[in-house]
């Protein structure tokens, strides 16, 4: 993966990812194919802790993080 | 979480059983008439799945929480399924090793389906699925702490189990036998044990229900419900068995609130000793 100087390296969902500076969480939504502003059942956690949806348009991310988009699945 | 909608499970079961709706299972502040949890994992298509949850009469379900899956977007319309048919969805923390891992997820099932309510499972290794006490313990300390409903997954020891009790947990779920083997009650001395010391919390048996009769047996022994899944996902036809769970927690259920008779060693006759012919 390449990264140009107006980029950022992460993690997205355990794959590296480059998204541009200044993406927020919203921007990290949109990159997995899903709708910020439409998003049931969908909950986001960066660096181990979780961004209410009420900030996800306003966290911003940095270089290096660990984003996890997760939704509830079939289980026990 | 909400009240049940007119076409919700509790509705339905209410309708058809005026027993189990005088007779509800309290987790919390969450009431059930059903004492049947399921899981939602393993079934051969969904349409089984919700016709073994309607069989089964739950209203209680379980999900697990996963990364989203770009290419499959199948498991929102699952979620949306389970919710338009009524069900209440309990969140799980299954796959997590650690007490960080399992608040962490719990904390993303909050968010994610605006419940308070988790199924706490921390384990200790993936040949036994056996909860790691240590984690497990620390885990359910910090979620009850931070406000959440916390049904934990436990070992069948009476100390570990009486320590989850006291720390708040809204019900404690000793295994009958490992996740997923079928092995049935392997020790319901212990959970005998379990059942006599705790009195004022929920017990349900999580994990290793086989068949029916498991079932019928952890009620008889006094507990407040079952949860499981592959008995039911996995039989060969799922809808039959889990009618047949159904019918096994009732049958249970009600042989223990009727109280069984001592066992005894030697016989005792039930027809009159007197006017025997030939004496």
């Amino acid at each position: 993966m390449s990264v140009s100087e107006a980029e950022i390296a992460l993690t997205l969902n355990g794959d590296p990812t480059a998204l541009p500076e200044g993406a927020t969480v919203a921007d990290a939504l949109r990159a997995e194919g899903i709708d910020p502003e439409d998003a049931p059942g969908i909950a986001v956690a960066v660096n181990a802790e979780v961004v209410r949806k009420e900030a996800w348009t306003t966290r911003s991310l940095d270089a290096g993080d660990d984003v996890e988009i997760v939704t509830a699945s079939q289980g026990g | 979480m909400a009240a049940p909608s007119a076409s919700s499970p509790a509705a339905r079961n209410g309708a058809s059983d005026t027993t189990a709706a005088r007779d509800p299972l309290i987790i919390g502040d969450l009431t059930l008439s059903s004492r049947v949890l399921l899981g939602t994992s393993g079934y051969p298509n969904p349409q089984v799945m919700l016709d073994a949850m309607e069989a089964s009469g739950t209203e209680l379900v379980t999900v697990a929480i996963r990364r989203v899956n770009v290419r499959d977007q199948s498991e929102e319309s699952m979620l949306e399924l389970l919710q338009r048919h009524g069900y209440q969805l309990l969140p799980n923390t299954a796959g997590c090793y650690t007490a960080r891992e399992a608040v962490l997820v719990a904390q993303l099932a909050r968010e994610a389906l605006d419940t308070d309510y988790v199924k706490l499972e921390v384990i200790g290794d993936d040949e036994t699925l056996i909860p790691d006490v240590e984690q497990l313990l620390k885990a359910a300390k910090t979620l009850v702490d931070d406000g959440f409903q916390v049904l934990a997954y436990a070992n069948d020891d009476p100390i570990t189990c009486q320590k989850l009790a006291g720390m708040g947990c809204a019900a404690v779920m000793p295994l009958g036998s490992p996740i997923g083997s079928g092995m049935g009650l392997v020790n319901p001395y212990n959970l005998r044990l379990i059942r006599e010391l705790i009195t004022d919390t929920p017990l349900l048996v999580d994990a290793g229900i086989g068949t029916a009769s498991d079932a019928a047996m952890a009620m008889e022994l006094g507990y407040d419900g079952v949860l499981l899944n592959t008995a039911v996902s996995k039989a060969k036809h799922p809808v039959a068995m889990a009618q047949a769970i159904r019918h096994a927690v009732k049958a249970g259920r009600l042989a223990h609130t009727a109280g069984r008779i001592p066992r005894r060693l030697y016989a005792d006759a039930s027809s009159p000793e007197t006017g025997r012919v030939g004496t």
